[in-house]
């Protein structure tokens, strides 16, 4: 399919790449190499000898990248060629290193990285679930309103369960374990975001009066963003959850900005969640705390600095090239999320600037791709959708590393893919999953166009 | 483990993420000049010149002479028309004018025939432009083309609404 650009000068067409699946397979062979040379190289440093697990580890990731690159070749065989390796090479890093915090007798929770493995392996199946039954993205349009009911039910959920760590995101079931049902609901809701402003973007962009050079919408249509806005807050509220409810709003802005490309919408956006936050965080005693450690990163409490300024001095001694996999001192850090939340601290102190640039380069590579097939869908929906993803794992991406770099007050989410659990695993290879397949859908080859011009009559030049 | 070894394998590891990384720019790079190249110069987008679109008696690629020679034209310029700025590389190749799809350049052009021009290179690496049977003619400079013709460099080459030109 061809889209005219620029007065039909040329014409610039998504679809007849290359499939490309060779590529991805060179580079998930590479993406499963270094978390193996990165394993060797904890061993090495922590014990003086390969770690004994070594080719295991190796093989099962392997063998989990090679199922996922048939199924991928067989099913979604134009899909985007980086996708899959970035995603096995960030997994596979992210199990390396809570395997190396693992060595580390007083890191709480003890012996996480089999469980993050088995994890791994779930997140995979569901990515390969979704590829397999989800022939076509545009089929999840059907759900647009069961979706919103759906999310919003997942988001209240954890009310009714006790708060873990000052934030009341999980829910537990006793026997079974707990889950992060916030991760589940951010893939849920793009999908009614997707499918609501798809319906609304034209009133939402053209009925609005112009002033002071901005675009004021009416009132009524400032109706859903007021709402989502209020739910973002509530969840603030009652949750204390600062990550998830400035996801959820960041991302409707994102998406609304993109439906209606009125700036307008983003000013709003900002000032509403500036002044929920400020509002919030002024009778929220967790939400203020966070937000004091912050400003006061070097205060120390009852003798001890705050865990926002362990995590710089751990980037401090990292410096440029880092103190080497294995030889830094994480587990100074204190708290119990050093192989969740502060798992970056870990990659800037053993990895330094050098390397966490790479992972961060590879995190901006993965939401550059997931921009880049919303470029290339062909349909409004497909094209809302993968922005709506690919925002909603930009701006997790940069709340967790924003909070951990104390540019912004630290928050309760997990990094997607590198930090250790469950949920965040599993949501997310569906979330990629999802874009495989819009991507699959865009980048395939046009069908050759029926009725072929050449039918038509050549017209005759008379003087 | 030795210092040295661990400090090997510690550089060794930040090369080979970064390695990565620019492999992976490295797809990406390719990945753009893929969509440009499905740009409406060289084959339609998925479907790559098919051997069966060319002439059957077309002779093999020009001649070495040709492409070395001083003054050769390197590139075909669409000068007017609805593609004006599109280049096609001249690599001893055919190169097929019309508004069928398997055309080397196709005309978005009322005016053009489904196979309207084709042009060649002969023996000695000359271009030449052939008329294909068209409706409506091809004109070089201002002369309705009859037979084969050699191009002479800068020489328009007029087919409906669409000018062409081959350039160094």
């Amino acid at each position: 399919m061809s889209t005219n650009t620029t007065g039909g000068t040329s014409t610039v067409s998504a679809g007849g790449l290359p499939s490309r699946r060779n590529t991805e397979l060179a580079l998930l062979a590479f993406a499963v190499v270094i978390p193996v040379f990165a394993y060797a190289n904890v061993g090495l440093a922590k014990n003086g000898s390969l770690p004994a697990g070594m080719v295991g580890y190796g093989l099962g990731l392997g063998l989990l990248a090679a199922v996922a690159h048939l199924l991928v070749r067989k099913f979604a065989p134009y899909a985007d060629p980086l996708i899959l390796p970035i995603c096995t090479l960030l997994n596979g890093l992210g199990l390396v290193l809570i395997w190396r915090l693992d060595q580390e007798p007083r890191v709480e929770p003890l012996n996480a990285a089999p469980g993050q493995l088995m994890w791994s392996a779930v997140g995979v199946a569901l990515f390969l679930a979704v590829l397999v039954f989800l022939k076509d993205h545009r089929i999840l349009q059907r759900y647009t309103y069961i979706s919103m009911a759906a999310a919003i039910v997942l988001l209240a959920l954890p009310m009714f369960f006790p708060a873990v760590n000052g934030a009341k995101i999980w829910v537990t079931i006793p026997g079974v374990g707990s889950l992060q049902p916030g991760e589940f609901a951010k893939i849920i809701i793009t999908v009614f975001f997707a499918g609501y402003l798809m319906v609304k973007r034209d009133a939402l962009a053209l009925a609005s009066r112009r002033f002071l050079g901005i675009y004021l919408p009416r009132g009524r249509d400032l109706g859903p963003i007021l709402a989502i806005w209020a739910l973002s807050l509530l969840i603030l509220v009652f949750e204390t959850d600062l990550g998830t409810s400035l996801l959820f709003f960041g991302m409707f802005v994102v998406m609304l900005y993109v439906a209606t490309e009125r700036t307008s919408w983003i000013l709003f956006g900002l000032l509403l969640s500036a002044a929920g936050a400020v509002f919030v965080a002024s009778f929220n005693s967790h939400v203020a705390s966070r937000v004091h450690n912050w400003l006061n990163p070097l205060e120390t409490v009852n003798g001890n600095v705050t865990e926002t300024a362990q995590v710089m001095y751990a980037f401090g001694s990292g410096g440029l090239f880092g103190s080497g996999l294995g030889e830094g001192y994480s587990r100074f850090i204190g708290g119990i999320a050093v192989k969740s939340d502060y798992i970056l601290a870990t990659v800037g102190e053993e990895l330094g600037l050098t390397g966490m640039m790479a992972i961060l380069l590879l995190y901006g590579l993965l939401i550059e791709r997931g921009i880049r097939t919303a470029l290339a869908a062909r349909d409004p929906f497909g094209k809302l959708l993968a922005v709506g993803l690919s925002g909603a794992f930009a701006i997790q991406v940069f709340v967790v590393a924003g909070g951990v770099t104390a540019l912004i007050p630290l928050t309760g989410m997990t990094m997607p893919f590198l930090a250790q659990g469950g949920s965040s695993v599993i949501a997310n290879w569906a979330l990629f999953a999802i874009l495989l397949r819009i991507s699959d859908t865009a980048r395939r080859p046009a069908p050759a166009p029926a009725p072929s011009p050449d039918v038509e009559m050549t017209q005759v030049v008379r003087p | 483990m030795s210092e040295l070894t661990l400090t090997v394998m510690r550089l060794g590891f930040l090369a080979v993420l970064w390695l990565f990384v620019i492999v992976a720019v490295q797809v990406i790079r390719s990945d753009l000049f893929g969509t440009r190249v499905t740009q409406r110069t060289a084959a339609r987008p998925g479907r790559p010149e098919r051997p069966a679109a060319r002439p059957p008696q077309q002779p093999a690629p020009a001649g070495r002479g040709g492409r070395g020679r001083r003054g050769a034209p390197t590139k075909l310029v669409v000068s007017e028309g609805s593609l004006t700025g599109t280049t096609v590389a001249l690599q001893g190749q055919t190169i097929t004018l019309g508004r069928a799809h398997d055309s080397t350049i196709v005309l978005d052009d009322d005016y053009a025939s489904s196979r309207h021009a084709r042009i060649y290179p002969d023996r000695d690496g000359q271009w030449i432009v052939e008329d294909l049977g068209s409706t409506n003619g091809t004109y070089l400079d201002r002369n309705r083309l009859t037979t084969p013709t050699p191009i002479p460099p800068g020489a328009p080459i007029r087919i409906g609404k669409t000018v062409i030109e081959l350039r160094k």
